[in-house]
């Protein structure tokens, strides 16, 4: 394209202004540099860190097992919350006002009574409800459960997490829900859709740009939440194993570096995640070119034929 | 009033109106939008709507394939009472699904383009014939090629609405209410959001819409089309028909000085 500009004619002059200095970022970078060497020369030099015992553990097969756990309590607990949360979303926005109603109370129980104090009910399930009936009320009997089969400590980890986390995302969806121009809502309606599939086709696939960014938060905050778990208790969680290993060995702070590495690793791979799943969402909206999405051969020869190709033009000035 | 109390379906006259406006009042809660309006359309019609801006010829538009609610009188279309079943003298609201199946028929373009912005042109134009009518993917998507090529943008298919002009936006909202394959067709000032050299392009794929046999009816600014393409003219002011009749007629020599105040503003 500069080629183009710079051509031979030489009426064209070009802006070459002098850009602003901004000696106070190269001071400022110097400040910060020396404060990240102090730091880098603390770490490497303070003996209390304990270097070979995090190196010891970092890859321990008792880490890795619970970072394992953490994983699978993150994924399941999100899971269940997101499915649960889209569930509850709709329901708020539902012509129906028993969907209405349930729905807000719901939100108003599981938000405003604390995770740990659920973690704890969910791990006593047991004791409250030592079985399980299912059968006509005051009637027959069909079969029955010991709650301690079903609601495993793994269980009650699981469900006490997703559904506390469900009421936050519930809110979350709805405000993704809403930002939704109600045009869109009519378009559809004027086309003889139904409301559910509305919902689902046109309004959810565009709240997701708006939703995305805060359930990844919310995502991150529940693999740090998981160290709640020993409330229940189930004990196989990264925090939890790593402070076993730490009240044996006499070394706190070794172990809290290694879990702290650990939960920082698999932040950064859910940001990584996340990024990908924005940019699915903000097709159409975000970042648009110019371009056709998946250019049919006919359709792209048409593109190309109506704009004359700048390269092309650049060429032929060039002698 | 123009329209007299005739009521040519009732009274079984020759052609059958294809839409029937029987006395239709509105409320938004004190607000007394619509007061008694009167029209007929009959098949093949262009019924062009004309009126200052609050004079409820949107919202009348919008009572048609019920995104509002009446507040008193009856629509029809094609014989169908729109958005109740009367009973016993009673009427009973219907349910979403029957209210989904009414507007299957009534094809809508609004102001705004409403195109779903995270669907290419293409994903616009099958999204209800797939998704309402369980056409399949292909049989709906040759249809989509011939609806887009008809509106001039068969190089546009896989284009984002995001990437397309404010007039060609326009011309695939109507290719997709088209897709539906509606016997009545209604435009909610499709021109107005345009910039004014993209106006032509919109206005010209409606008038060979037109000239296919479609109904329509259009509530515009565009006093032009309504004289060259529309059949018959309403004038509205503050919620009631105050003229109707031959557009060119009424374009020439309003009968009421509401009508040639307003002609004398916006020609």
């Amino acid at each position: 394209m500069h080629g183009a500009q710079a051509g031979t004619d030489g009426e064209l002059d070009l802006i070459k202004a002098i850009p602003v200095r901004h000696p106070g970022r190269w001071i400022g970078g110097a400040v910060i540099l020396l404060f990240v060497a102090l730091a880098a020369q603390s770490l490497v030099t303070n003996k209390n860190f304990r270097w070979d015992t995090v190196g010891k553990y970092l890859f321990d097969v008792l880490v890795l097992q619970s970072i394992g756990w953490t994983l699978l309590l993150t994924v399941a607990a999100m899971v269940l919350a997101i499915t649960l949360a889209i569930l509850l979303a709709f329901m708020r926005q539902s012509e129906n006002p028993l969907f209405r109603y349930v729905s807000w109370v719901w939100v108003w129980f599981f938000r405003g009574t604390p995770v740990y104090t659920q973690l704890v009910f969910w791990g006593l399930v047991s004791v409250l409800y030592p079985k399980i009936i299912f059968g006509v009320p005051f009637g027959p009997e069909w079969f029955s459960f010991n709650t301690q089969d079903i609601i495993t400590a793994l269980v009650a980890a699981m469900v006490g997490l997703g559904l506390n986390e469900s009421a936050y995302l519930a809110e979350i969806f709805r405000a993704g829900l809403k930002s939704v121009d109600s045009g869109q809502m009519e378009a559809a309606e004027a086309l003889g859709m139904r409301r559910s599939k509305i919902m689902w086709r046109i309004v959810l696939p565009q709240a997701m740009r708006v939703i995305v960014p805060p359930t990844g938060n919310e995502t991150i905050g529940m693999l740090k939440t998981t160290s709640l778990v020993l409330a229940i208790p189930f004990t196989l969680d990264l925090t939890f194993v790593t402070n076993t290993i730490a009240n044996r060995t006499y070394l706190p702070i070794p172990l809290l570096i290694v879990a702290a590495i650990w939960y920082l690793v698999i932040t950064s791979l859910l940001m990584v995640g996340q990024f990908y799943i924005e940019r699915y969402y903000g097709k159409g909206v975000d970042n648009v070119t110019h371009k056709p999405v998946k250019a049919t051969a006919a359709a792209a020869a048409a593109h190309a034929g109506g704009t004359p190709n700048s390269s092309g033009t650049v060429k032929g000035q060039q002698p | 009033m123009t329209e007299t109390s005739a009521n040519p379906r009732k009274q079984g006259a020759d052609v059958k109106p294809l839409v029937s406006i029987e006395n239709v009042h509105k409320f938004f809660g004190d607000h007394h939008v619509l007061q008694g309006i009167d029209l007929q359309v009959n098949p093949g019609e262009v019924s062009v709507i004309i009126g200052p801006s609050g004079s409820g010829k949107s919202t009348l538009l919008r009572c048609i394939n019920l995104l509002e609610t009446i507040s008193a009188g009856r629509i029809y279309v094609h014989d169908a009472l729109i958005g109740y079943r009367e009973r016993n003298g009673r009427l009973h609201d219907l349910s979403s699904k029957q209210i989904a199946n009414q507007r299957r028929e009534i094809g809508m373009v609004f102001q705004r383009f409403n195109l779903f912005p995270h669907k290419t042109a293409l994903q616009n134009v099958i999204e209800a014939p797939t998704q309402v009518k369980h056409q399949s993917k292909t049989a709906a998507k040759l249809k989509a090629h011939e609806l887009l090529e008809m509106v001039g943008l068969s190089d546009r298919a896989n284009y984002y609405p995001a990437q397309l002009s404010g007039g060609q936006q326009q011309r695939v909202a109507i290719a997709r209410a088209l897709a539906m394959e509606p016997e009545l067709m209604l435009f909610d000032e499709p021109t107005s959001a345009l910039d004014p050299e993209l106006v032509g392009d919109v206005l010209e794929v409606m008038k060979s819409l037109a000239k296919s046999g479609m109904t329509m009816i259009v509530v515009t600014h565009e006093i032009g089309f309504a004289r060259e393409v529309g059949d018959t003219l309403t004038f509205m002011d503050d919620g009631m028909v105050v003229e109707s009749g031959n557009p060119r007629e009424i374009i020439a020599n309003p009968q009421h000085r509401r009508t040639q105040e307003f002609l004398s503003r916006v020609l």
